[in-house]
C-alpha cells in the first residue's frame, strides 16, 4: 500500500528549503564515482540536472529521444522566465512570486514546493548569465523585464521571443562539457522504453536506440525522468512533434501515482487551426499580449462579413470593436491568466463573434502599439514572432492583426513528487513539466522555465545526493539480473504484438480520432455527460488501437511508426485518465473547467472545502480502474480566495 | 606553429597570405608594365625595367615570389581537394539553386589553373628569355636615367614583338579577365581569412575588391591589347 | 483563399547508413497550399500506410523553426525555395500546381544519411562538446547584473546565439564546412565578457574538432549565409578567424 508523504519539511516556509539543506545527507567524492544516475530528458530539467549530477562528480548517463539534446521541446519556449530579482523595483519579492504563482494556480499547488521554487528563481538567472545567456539588456548594460500574464509587476527575464532556446542552450552546453569530460555520457535517439524496478526500488531502465532498434539494459543507483508534458494526447498542441508522457506512462505503472492528470492548459494565443491536414499548432507567444490588444466585432454581422471575406478587419470602427478581455477584467486587461483569457475568447466565438474563415479565431492587434512606440520597437520586440506568423498564415501582422485562438499547451498534471522531487517509487525522480508540483490547476507564463531550471540546477542535486547517501554500498548491477532480462523480454513481446497487429489505420489517424474526443469533451469547457461519454470513446479508441493498427516495417532499424503507435498506446491510456480524473473533480479550477461549477459570470467555480487536494491515482492493472489517492493541501501562508483579475 | 598550419583556418591563412602577397606584386607589376603605353619607344618602359632587376631588394623577392606563388598554388589543391572529400560521395541530384553566391567564389581552382597556364607560357616568354636563354630581341639599347647614359637590355622590344602575335594578345586578355574574376572573389576573401572583416569592413571590401581586380585584370588586358593595335612599327 | 495543387515528388530512399539509396517517385493530388512542406510529406506517408508501403523517414520536431531538427534539401536549396525559413515554416503556396518536387537528405561526409531523409548530425554536439560553453558549475556564481554588458554586444551576441544547429549551412556549402555554424557559438561567447576569459581554447578547441570530423575548409564563398534560417552573418566567420589566429599566436 503506497502511503502520500510530500516530506515537507518542518518550519516557517521561508525556511524550509534552507533547514532542508543544512541537515540532508552528503555523498564523499570517491563515493560519487561509484554512484550511477540515469537522466532521462535533455530538456530545461534533464540536462541542468544531468550537468550538475556531472560537475558533483556522479557517474551520469543521459537519455533523449531526439538527435541532440538541444532540440528537447524547452527550445521552443518563447517568452520568458520569471524571478523575484525586483531589478525593475516595483515591489517584488520572493514572497509576491510564490503567492503569485499559487494564486496563478488557482489554489491546487503545494506551499512549500511553491515557495522553494520562488526562493531559487533568482539565482537561476544568476547562472544563466554566468553561462552566457545572451538575455536582453537595457542601454546602462543591466538586464531588462517585461511583464507576462497573472502578474502586476515586471519580473520576466527574456532572450527576445526565443528565451527557451537560450536557457536550453546554456544548460545543453554546460551538459556539453561534461559530456567532454566524461562525467555524463549522452544517449540520443534513444528511447526509455522501460522502467526496471529491484527489490522495490528503481535501478536502470530498458532503452530503444532509436537507429538500429536495439534493446539496451542500463544500471543505475537512481533513475530521474524529465520528459516532459503530455500535451500530445490531444495530437494538437503547441508541443513538438515528439513530445509524449510515454516514459511518465511507464512509472506509473511502476507504482509512481499520477498526480492531477487532468490540469492541461489551453494557451489564448496559438495560430488557429487551417485545415484536417493540420500537424501541430503554432504559440504565439504571451509576451504579444503586453502590447496587442485582444478584441472581436462587437456586432454579429460584422463577425459574420469578416468570416465571409467581405469585410477587412481593418475596416472595422474602433467603435465597433469589443475589446472583451479590457471589457470583463479591467485591471488586468489583456495580461489575465491564460485559462481565463482563453475561455473569454471561447465564450466570444461560440456566442458568435469569431473571425477567420471557421469562425474559431478573434484578433490580436498592435495597431496601437504601433502608434504609439513605432514599427521599429514592436520589431525589435516580437520580430521574429511577427514573421514566424507571416510565413505561416500570409498575413502581415504589422499592417492587419494577428488571428488566435486557444490550444492545448501545457499540463500542470504528472507525476506525483514529494518535496525532494522522489516519486511514489524509491528511486525514481521526476522532475520539469513531467511531475506535477509547483503549477497547481494553472500555470503562470514563464514559470515553467523557472520550474525545469529549478528542479534541475538546484533541487535535485541536493534531494538525490541525501537518496544516494543511504545506497553507497549497492554495487553496479551488470544489467543480466534476471528484472533486467525479463524486462527486456516483455518490452520485446510488447513490439511484436504492435508490429503483428498488421491491421488498415496509421497510427496518426488513430491520434487524431483520440485528439478530437480530448478536445471535444475534455478540453476547455468540460462536463459529467461529457466526460463519461469521453471515457467509452477513448476505450473504443484503444480496442480499435490494438486490433486495427498498421505499423509498416520491422523491429529492426530504425521505424518511426513503431514509436509514434509505442507512444500512442500510452496516450490513449493516459486520455482515459485525464477523463477519469476530470470526472472525479467535481468543481472547476484553473485549467480544468466543469460547466456545472461557474459562478454566473461564468467564472471558475472552486470547491475548497471538498477539493483542496492533489488528486493522485494509483496504477491496479491493465483495465483496472485506478485507485485515488488525496494528498491534502495545507494554506498556511495564502489565503483561498476567488481569484478575481477585475 | 606547425599545428596552425595544419588547422582549416591555418591552411586558409597561408592562402589568404600568399594571396594578399601576390595581389601586391601583380599591382606593382602593372604599374611597371603600364609604363610600356608611354609613347617614347620604350625608354622608360626600360628603364623601369632595369630599376626593377638592378635593384636589390627586387632581387630578393623574386625567388619570394616563386614560393608564393608555390605556396598559393599548393595549397590552393590540397584545399579544394579535401574539400571535394569533405562533400562526400553524394551530390545533390536537384543542383543548386542557391542565389546571392558568386561563380568565382565557387571556382577559384579553375580560374586558378587558368592563371597558371598562362603564367607557364608568360614565364616563357619574358622571364626565360631575359633571365636565362637570352634573345637577339634583348640587344643592348642606351637611354637616359635621370641624365646619366645607361646600356640596359631592350626589354620593350622583346614584349613589344610578343604583342604583335593576335593568339599571344588573345591569350592576355583572357588570362586577364580570368584574374579579375579570381580576384573579385579573392580579394574581399583574402581579408576574411585572415580576420578582417565585419558587417561593415566587408561592403567596402567587396567594393574595394571589384575596382582592384577589374582594374588589374582589365589592365593587364588593355595594355596587350593597345600594343598589338597601336604600338607596333 | 484554398487552393488546392497537384504534385509530382522525387523523394531519396536509403534503407540504412550503408545500404545505396534511390529516388523514387511519387504523386500527390489536392495539395492545400495552405498546409506546410512537413504536412504534404505527412499526406504523402499517410498514402503509402494506406498502400502498404514503408513511409518516408524524415527529421522534424517542433515544426515553428526553432528546433533546428527539420533538414530536407528541396528542389536545389536546403530548407527549400524560400529565405530565412526552415522546412517546417516552408508553406505550398511556394509551389506551383503540377511542379516536380525534389527531396533530398543533407549531404556531406560529416552528416551521413541514416535512413531516408534523415542524416547524422551528432558531430556538432561533439563540436559544442569540445569547447562551445563557458566553464562554469552550478551555483556559487556572481548576481546577474554584476556583470553589465553594452546593449549593442549583448544583441550581436544574441544575434549569433540564435543558431539551431540544423546543418543547413554545411549542406549548402560546396566544401562541407562547418564553419558558420562553430563561428556563430564562438562569437556570441567571444561578445560577451563572461565568455572572454576562455575565448582563445574554446576557439581553438572547437576548430580542431570540427576538422577532425572531417568538415571542408571555408573558402568564403558565403553559401552558407544565403541559406541560413537564421540570417548567421559572415561577420562571424571573420570573427572566429580572427580568434583563433589570435589564439594561436599568444602560444
Ligand atoms: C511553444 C511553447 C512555448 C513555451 N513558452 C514558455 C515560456 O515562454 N515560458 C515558460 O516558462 N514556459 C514556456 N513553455 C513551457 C516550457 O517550455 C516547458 O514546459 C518546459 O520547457 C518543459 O521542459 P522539460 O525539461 O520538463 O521537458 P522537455 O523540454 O519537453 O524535454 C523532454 C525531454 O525528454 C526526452 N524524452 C521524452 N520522452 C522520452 C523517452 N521515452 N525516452 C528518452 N527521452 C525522452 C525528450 O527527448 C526531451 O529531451 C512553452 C511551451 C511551448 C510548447
Ligand atoms: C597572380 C596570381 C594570383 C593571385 C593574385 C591570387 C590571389 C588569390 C587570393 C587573394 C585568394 C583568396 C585567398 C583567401 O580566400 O584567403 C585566392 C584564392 C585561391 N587561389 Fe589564387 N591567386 C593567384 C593565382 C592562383 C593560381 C595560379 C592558382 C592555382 C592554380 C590559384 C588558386 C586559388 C584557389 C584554389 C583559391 C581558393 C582557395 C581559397 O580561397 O582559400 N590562384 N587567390
Ligand atoms: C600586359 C601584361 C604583362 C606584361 C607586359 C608582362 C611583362 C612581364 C615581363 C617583361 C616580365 C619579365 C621581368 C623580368 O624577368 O625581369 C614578367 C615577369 C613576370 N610576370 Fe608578367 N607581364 C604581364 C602580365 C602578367 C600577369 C597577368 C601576371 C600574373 C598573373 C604576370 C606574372 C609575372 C610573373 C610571376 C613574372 C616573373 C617574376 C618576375 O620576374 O617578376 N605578368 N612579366
Ligand atoms: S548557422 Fe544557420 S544554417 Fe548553420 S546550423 Fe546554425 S542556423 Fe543552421
Ligand atoms: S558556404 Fe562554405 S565556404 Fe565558407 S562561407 Fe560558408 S562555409
Ligand atoms: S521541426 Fe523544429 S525547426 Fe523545423
Amino acid at each position: 500500500m503506497v502511503k502520500i508523504d510530500a516530506k515537507i519539511p518542518e518550519g516557517p516556509l521561508a525556511q524550509k528549503w534552507t533547514k532542508y539543506k543544512a541537515s540532508q545527507k552528503l555523498v564523499n567524492p570517491s563515493n560519487k564515482r561509484k554512484l550511477d544516475i540515469i537522466v532521462v530528458g535533455t530538456g530545461l530539467a534533464g540536462a541542468s540536472a544531468a550537468a550538475s549530477f556531472g560537475e558533483m562528480g556522479f557517474n551520469v548517463k543521459i537519455f533523449t529521444i531526439q538527435d541532440s539534446p538541444r532540440r528537447a521541446h524547452s527550445i521552443a519556449a518563447q517568452g520568458g522566465i520569471n524571478a523575484a530579482k525586483n531589478y525593475p523595483n516595483d515591489g517584488d519579492s520572493v514572497y509576491r512570486l510564490f503567492s503569485d504563482t499559487v494564486k496563478g494556480g488557482d489554489y491546487r499547488a503545494r506551499e512549500g514546493n511553491v515557495y522553494r521554487l520562488a526562493e531559487v528563481s533568482n539565482d537561476i538567472i544568476d547562472q544563466c548569465v554566468a553561462q552566457g545567456v545572451p538575455f536582453a539588456r537595457e542601454y546602462g548594460g543591466l538586464l531588462d523585464n517585461r511583464s507576462f500574464g497573472g502578474a502586476q509587476v515586471s519580473r520576466t527575464f527574456y532572450a527576445r521571443g526565443q528565451t527557451g532556446q537560450q536557457l536550453l542552450l546554456g544548460a545543453y552546453q554546460a551538459l556539453m562539457r561534461q559530456v567532454n569530460l566524461k562525467t555524463v555520457k549522452l544517449y540520443s535517439r534513444n528511447e526509455l522504453v522501460d522502467i526496471v524496478m529491484v527489490d522495490g526500488k528503481a535501478r536502470g531502465i530498458i532503452s530503444r536506440d532509436l537507429v538500429t532498434g536495439e534493446l539496451q539494459r542500463h544500471f543505475a543507483h537512481a533513475v530521474v525522468l524529465a520528459t516532459g508534458g503530455y500535451g500530445n494526447t490531444f495530437f494538437l498542441s503547441t508541443n513538438a512533434m515528439g513530445s509524449n508522457g510515454s516514459a511518465a506512462w511507464q512509472a506509473y505503472k511502476k507504482g509512481a501515482m499520477f498526480a492531477n492528470p487532468c490540469y492541461a492548459q489551453i494557451h489564448p494565443t496559438c495560430i488557429p487551426v487551417h485545415g484536417e491536414f493540420q500537424s501541430k499548432l503554432t504559440l504565439m507567444s504571451e509576451s504579444l499580449r503586453n502590447d496587442g490588444r485582444i478584441w472581436v466585432p462587437a456586432k454579429k454581422e460584422d463577425a459574420e462579413a469578416i468570416r465571409t471575406n467581405k469585410l477587412k478587419p481593418t475596416q472595422i470602427a474602433e467603435d465597433d470593436r469589443d475589446y472583451f478581455l479590457e471589457r470583463r477584467y479591467p485591471a488586468f486587461g489583456n495580461l489575465v491568466p491564460r485559462d481565463v483569457a482563453s475561455r473569454a475568447a471561447k465564450e466570444r466565438c461560440d456566442a458568435g463573434f469569431g473571425v477567420g474563415n471557421t469562425g474559431l479565431a478573434v484578433y490580436l492587434d498592435f495597431k496601437e502599439s504601433i502608434e504609439r512606440l513605432g514599427e521599429d520597437v514592436i520589431r525589435s520586440r516580437y520580430g521574429n514572432l511577427f514573421q514566424m506568423y507571416e510565413k505561416i498564415v500570409d498575413e502581415n501582422p504589422y499592417n492587419t492583426p494577428m488571428m488566435i485562438y486557444p490550444a492545448i499547451h501545457y499540463t500542470m498534471g504528472g507525476i506525483w513528487v514529494d518535496y525532494e522531487l522522489q516519486t511514489s517509487v524509491p528511486g525514481l525522480f521526476c522532475a520539469g513539466e513531467a511531475n506535477f508540483s509547483d503549477h497547481g490547476a494553472n500555470r503562470l507564463g514563464a514559470s515553467a522555465l523557472m520550474q525545469g531550471l529549478a528542479d534541475g540546477y538546484f533541487v535535485l542535486p541536493y534531494t538525490v545526493q541525501n537518496y544516494l547517501a543511504d545506497d553507497i554500498r549497492t554495487p553496479r548491477m551488470t544489467g543480466n539480473e534476471k528484472e533486467f532480462v525479463e524486462a527486456e523480454k516483455g518490452i520485446k513481446e510488447k513490439f511484436n504484438k504492435l508490429l503483428n497487429i498488421k491491421g488498415t489505420r496509421s497510427v496518426d489517424s488513430l491520434h487524431k480520432q483520440l485528439g478530437l474526443i480530448m478536445w471535444d469533451f475534455v478540453g476547455m469547457a468540460r462536463n459529467k455527460e461529457g466526460l463519461k461519454e469521453a471515457i467509452e470513446k477513448i476505450r473504443a479508441v484503444k480496442k480499435e488501437f490494438w486490433s486495427n493498427v498498421r505499423i509498416p516495417g520491422e523491429g529492426e532499424g530504425m521505424n518511426v511508426e513503431l514509436e509514434k503507435a509505442n507512444r500512442l498506446a500510452d496516450f490513449i491510456e493516459i486520455g482515459e485518465l485525464m477523463a477519469i480524473d476530470a470526472l472525479h473533480r467535481e468543481e472547476s479550477c484553473g485549467g480544468h473547467f466543469r460547466e456545472e461549477f461557474q459562478t454566473e459570470e461564468g467564472e471558475a467555480k472552486r470547491q475548497d472545502d471538498i477539493f483542496a487536494y492533489v488528486g493522485c491515482w494509483e496504477y491496479k492493472g491493465d483495465n483496472i480502474e485506478p485507485e485515488l489517492h488525496k494528498e491534502e493541501l495545507q494554506f498556511m501562508d495564502v489565503k483561498l480566495i476567488q481569484r478575481n483579475y477585475k | 606553429m606547425s599545428n596552425l598550419l595544419c588547422s582549416s583556418i591555418g591552411k586558409k591563412l597561408l592562402m589568404g597570405l600568399s594571396g594578399l602577397f601576390l595581389m601586391m606584386f601583380l599591382l606593382i607589376h602593372l604599374v611597371i608594365n603600364a609604363l610600356m603605353l608611354a609613347p617614347d619607344g620604350g625608354e622608360l618602359y626600360n628603364a623601369g625595367a632595369h630599376f626593377m632587376s638592378s635593384n636589390p631588394f627586387i632581387r630578393i623577392m623574386e625567388p619570394m615570389l616563386a614560393i608564393g606563388f608555390l605556396v598559393h598554388i599548393l595549397w590552393g589543391v590540397k584545399l579544394t581537394i579535401e574539400n571535394q572529400k569533405a562533400r562526400g560521395n553524394s551530390r545533390y541530384a536537384s543542383g543548386n539553386k542557391t542565389t546571392g553566391v558568386s561563380w568565382a567564389s565557387q571556382n577559384m581552382l579553375v580560374l586558378g589553373i587558368t592563371i597558371l597556364a598562362f603564367l607557364v607560357l608568360h614565364i616563357a616568354q619574358f622571364w626565360v628569355k631575359m633571365k636565362l636563354t637570352g634573345s637577339d630581341l634583348l640587344a643592348h639599347t642606351t637611354i637616359t636615367i635621370g641624365g646619366v647614359h645607361t646600356e640596359v637590355e631592350n626589354a620593350y622590344a622583346l614584349v613589344n614583338n610578343t604583342f604583335s602575335y593576335l593568339w599571344i594578345v588573345i591569350v592576355y586578355v583572357v588570362a586577364g579577365i580570368g584574374l579579375a574574376m579570381h580576384l573579385s572573389h579573392g580579394f574581399w576573401s583574402s581579408f576574411q581569412t585572415i580576420g578582417f572583416s565585419n558587417e561593415i569592413w566587408r561592403k567596402r571590401l567587396s567594393i574595394f575588391g571589384s575596382i582592384y581586380a577589374w582594374g588589374v585584370g582589365l589592365g593587364f588586358s588593355l595594355i596587350a591589347l593597345l600594343q598589338y593595335l597601336f604600338y607596333q612599327v | 483563399m484554398e487552393k488546392n495543387i497537384n504534385l509530382t515528388l522525387k523523394v531519396w530512399r536509403q534503407k540504412n547508413a550503408r545500404e545505396k539509396g534511390r529516388f523514387e517517385t511519387f504523386k500527390l493530388s489536392n495539395i492545400s497550399i495552405d498546409s506546410s512542406f512537413l504536412e504534404m510529406m505527412d499526406i504523402l506517408n499517410e498514402q503509402l500506410i494506406n498502400d502498404g508501403k514503408e513511409p518516408v523517414a524524415f527529421d522534424h520536431d517542433c515544426r515553428e523553426g526553432i528546433c533546428g531538427m527539420c533538414s530536407l534539401y528541396i528542389n536545389g536549396r536546403p530548407h527549400g525555395p524560400d529565405d530565412e525559413i526552415t522546412t517546417c515554416q516552408l508553406h505550398m503556396r511556394k509551389f506551383k500546381d503540377g511542379e516536380t518536387i525534389w527531396i533530398e537528405p543533407w549531404r556531406s561526409a560529416g552528416f551521413p544519411v541514416i535512413k531516408d531523409l534523415i542524416v547524422n548530425r551528432t558531430a556538432f554536439d561533439q563540436i559544442i562538446a569540445a569547447g562551445g560553453y563557458v566553464s562554469v558549475n552550478t551555483g556559487g556564481v556572481p548576481d546577474a547584473n554584476s556583470i553589465g554588458v553594452p546593449r549593442d554586444e549583448a544583441e550581436e551576441a544574441m544575434d549569433a546565439a540564435s543558431c539551431i544547429g540544423c546543418g543547413a549551412c554545411v549542406a549548402a556549402c560546396k566544401n562541407g564546412s562547418a564553419m558558420l555554424f562553430v563561428s556563430a557559438k564562438v562569437s556570441q561567447l567571444a561578445l560577451l565578457p563572461q565568455g572572454r576569459i576562455e575565448g582563445a581554447r574554446r576557439a581553438k578547441n572547437m576548430v580542431a574538432k570540427m576538422d577532425e570530423l572531417g568538415f571542408g575548409n571555408c573558402t568564403n564563398t558565403g553559401a552558407c549565409e544565403v541559406e541560413c534560417p537564421k540570417g548567421i552573418s559572415l561577420a562571424n566567420i571573420a570573427r572566429l578567424n580572427r580568434e583563433f589566429l589570435m589564439a594561436k599566436m599568444k602560444d
